[in-house]
């Protein structure tokens, strides 16, 4: 048997300088919320705004996650993404308005199972759609942008009209079931009951993500495949397969968005999935290509963000989305944790 | 040559609008190894990468133990066998070495026993198992790139230039792991340009001009004949 010749290596330490650049795009929450702190002033409306925004971040984040993991996985550009936002959304809110009599009686019980249906029901079709999607729409455009492109944002335009011709042209209002509705008082601030929710939804499902990801070996492929997916395939993987597992996930996932962004709202139109669509590609953008953290980091940034300036300075609220993302992108060209180098 | 592992036939490739491979006929023995040799950019990249299937051989054909694998995907061809360790390593710079060498367990987890064994053929996968792969010097990513074609038993490998800006420590680790998985009775495929490298290691040889095999025979007589290595591929005694 052959064995190497004396050979005892080392890692130099990284310096303090170099430490502080991997870790910094970590630091950006915590430093825009203390900051928060300190420019609003008053405890009570930091904290109200903070959740708020957290609560936006997780939604956004639930929206833009599968996204950026197809962008990595295979270097696909779906502007249809925007459509499963939107159907989850008119599904789940279906389910909720056939449940009327769960949603609107003081149980949560009722309340929570109906909820749980609707996010079921949206999961399924969105999935479901997505899958039929990646078939018809995506898979004879891989590797050609320019058509990804046309393709996807034309998917998206019939889906529109699609929604519009069943549930019709018109917006849709709903109120949340009984136990969603009103806040919870904590510190003089008033805390919305559905925006503490959604930031406990958003963090389980980061959580269980990030478990998936680096736990399984299923998540171990995602992981390798958004980074070199023509090795992966050459270890004997089938990439391929593993796409459509991703792309039918992010689908869903968009769906249960779509569904939370609507009770957020308490209105839904058969175009916020497309409005959305801004905000999802600012996240995985800033976040950098295939990160699931960077994804994260980048959503709570401008749902923080987005927050604290409609309070401190309403006019900067409306740019303040571009603007984070021409900061971001002027010291990270790449975005905060890219795993995929933009080509 | 009786009952080859790999045979191509006549295979043509394109890479957008240019003709590599223009007819490659290669016959690779069972155990062993075949060196593919040839000047800088005359097709032996493209030749293993049409053999696992990166890129599609426009016509001809690509026989592996006696099966048609020409329009196989890339992972029906790795499952049948077909290990490859592309040129710029193709390591998982963010996955630690440790998940690089799992995810190289295609059919099941990791062999412990075998595990063993690699991390004497390559100790410093050992000293650096939780590290990202992403750290590690340039040398200790061949010796996992290699490493991990070598998780799982292989029937061919197909090896693009192991040695290539080793230090001379490094290349002898590399020549020894080659050495034992020819030991063993795989069968390789490789591409080298240190030709010492190729003398050492080489059982048959194959050179390559111009996107064609234009000789073929025994490394005993290559590394002996310096009129044919000069004719051949322009080496010189004084070269090596």
């Amino acid at each position: 048997m052959s064995a190497a010749p004396d050979h005892t290596p080392t890692f130099a330490a990284l310096s303090l300088s170099d430490r502080l650049e991997k870790a910094a795009p970590f630091l950006l929450v915590p430093v825009l919320v203390v900051l928060g702190f300190f420019a609003i002033g008053t405890t009570s409306s930091w904290l109200t705004l903070t959740v708020s925004g957290l609560a936006m971040g997780m939604m956004i984040f639930i929206m833009a996650s599968g996204l950026t993991l197809v962008f990595g996985l295979m270097d696909v550009i779906n502007f249809g993404h925007g459509a499963f936002i939107s159907v989850g959304a008119y599904v789940g809110i279906s389910v909720l308005l056939a449940l009327s009599g769960w949603t609107g009686a003081p149980s949560l019980v009722l309340n929570i199972l109906a909820v749980l249906l609707a996010v079921f029901a949206a999961i399924a079709v969105t999935g479901a759609l997505g899958w039929g999607f990646e078939r018809v729409i995506v898979r004879p455009v891989y590797g050609a942008h320019l058509k990804q492109i046309l393709v996807t944002v034309g998917g998206l335009i019939v889906i529109e009209q699609l929604i519009q011709m069943v549930w019709g042209p018109e917006e849709i209002f709903l109120t949340r079931p009984e136990m969603l509705k009103g806040a919870v008082t904590f510190a003089g601030a008033a805390v919305e009951k559905y925006r503490l929710l959604a930031v406990v939804i958003g963090l389980i499902l980061f959580v269980a993500m990030r478990m998936v990801l680096l736990r399984t070996k299923i998540g171990l492929i995602v992981r390798a495949g958004v980074a070199n997916g023509e090795m992966v395939e050459a270890l004997g993987y089938r990439l391929r397969i593993v796409f459509i597992g991703v792309f039918i996930a992010g689908s869903a996932l968009a769906g249960l968005g779509g569904v939370m962004w609507g009770l957020y709202q308490e209105v839904i139109t058969a175009g916020m999935g497309e409005e959305m669509m801004i905000l999802v590609f600012i996240v995985v953008i800033i976040g950098g290509l295939g990160s699931v953290e960077g994804a994260f980091i980048g959503a709570l940034l401008v749902g923080l963000l987005q927050n604290y300036l409609a309070f401190l300075e309403p006019k900067l609220a409306l740019i303040s989305n571009i603007a984070l993302m021409a900061a971001i992108l002027m010291w990270r060209p790449q975005g905060m944790l890219p795993v995929v180098k933009a080509k | 040559m009786s009952d080859p592992i790999l045979t191509l036939s006549g295979v043509h490739t394109d890479i957008a609008q240019y003709h590599i491979l223009e007819g490659v006929d290669l016959q690779v023995p069972r155990g062993g190894v075949t060196m593919l040799l040839g000047r800088n950019g005359v097709g032996k990249t493209t030749t293993l990468r049409t053999i696992i299937g990166h890129w599609k051989a426009k016509s001809g054909t690509i026989s592996f133990d006696g099966s048609d694998i020409t329009a196989l995907p890339v992972p029906a061809r790795a499952r049948a066998g077909i290990g490859f360790v592309p040129e710029d390593m193709g390591i998982f710079g963010d996955l630690s070495v440790e998940e690089n060498m799992v995810l190289a367990a295609v059919s099941g987890p990791l062999d412990p026993a075998r595990l063993d064994w690699l991390f004497t053929v390559f100790p410093p996968l050992k000293t650096f198992w939780k590290s990202p792969a992403g750290t590690l010097s340039g040398g200790q990513k061949q010796m996992l790139s290699i490493a991990r074609a070598m998780a799982e038993d292989r029937r061919l490998y197909l090896i693009d230039e192991p040695t290539k800006g080793l230090a001379p420590a490094i290349i002898s680790t590399m020549a020894g792991a080659l050495r034992e998985l020819k030991r063993q009775g795989a069968s390789i495929l490789l591409v080298e340009q240190n030709f010492s490298v190729a003398k050492a290691l080489g059982d048959t040889v194959a050179v390559m001009e111009n996107g064609r095999i234009i000789w073929t025979g025994e490394m005993a007589q290559l590394a002996t004949d310096a009129a044919l290595q000069e004719r051949l591929m322009g080496l010189s005694m004084e070269a090596h």
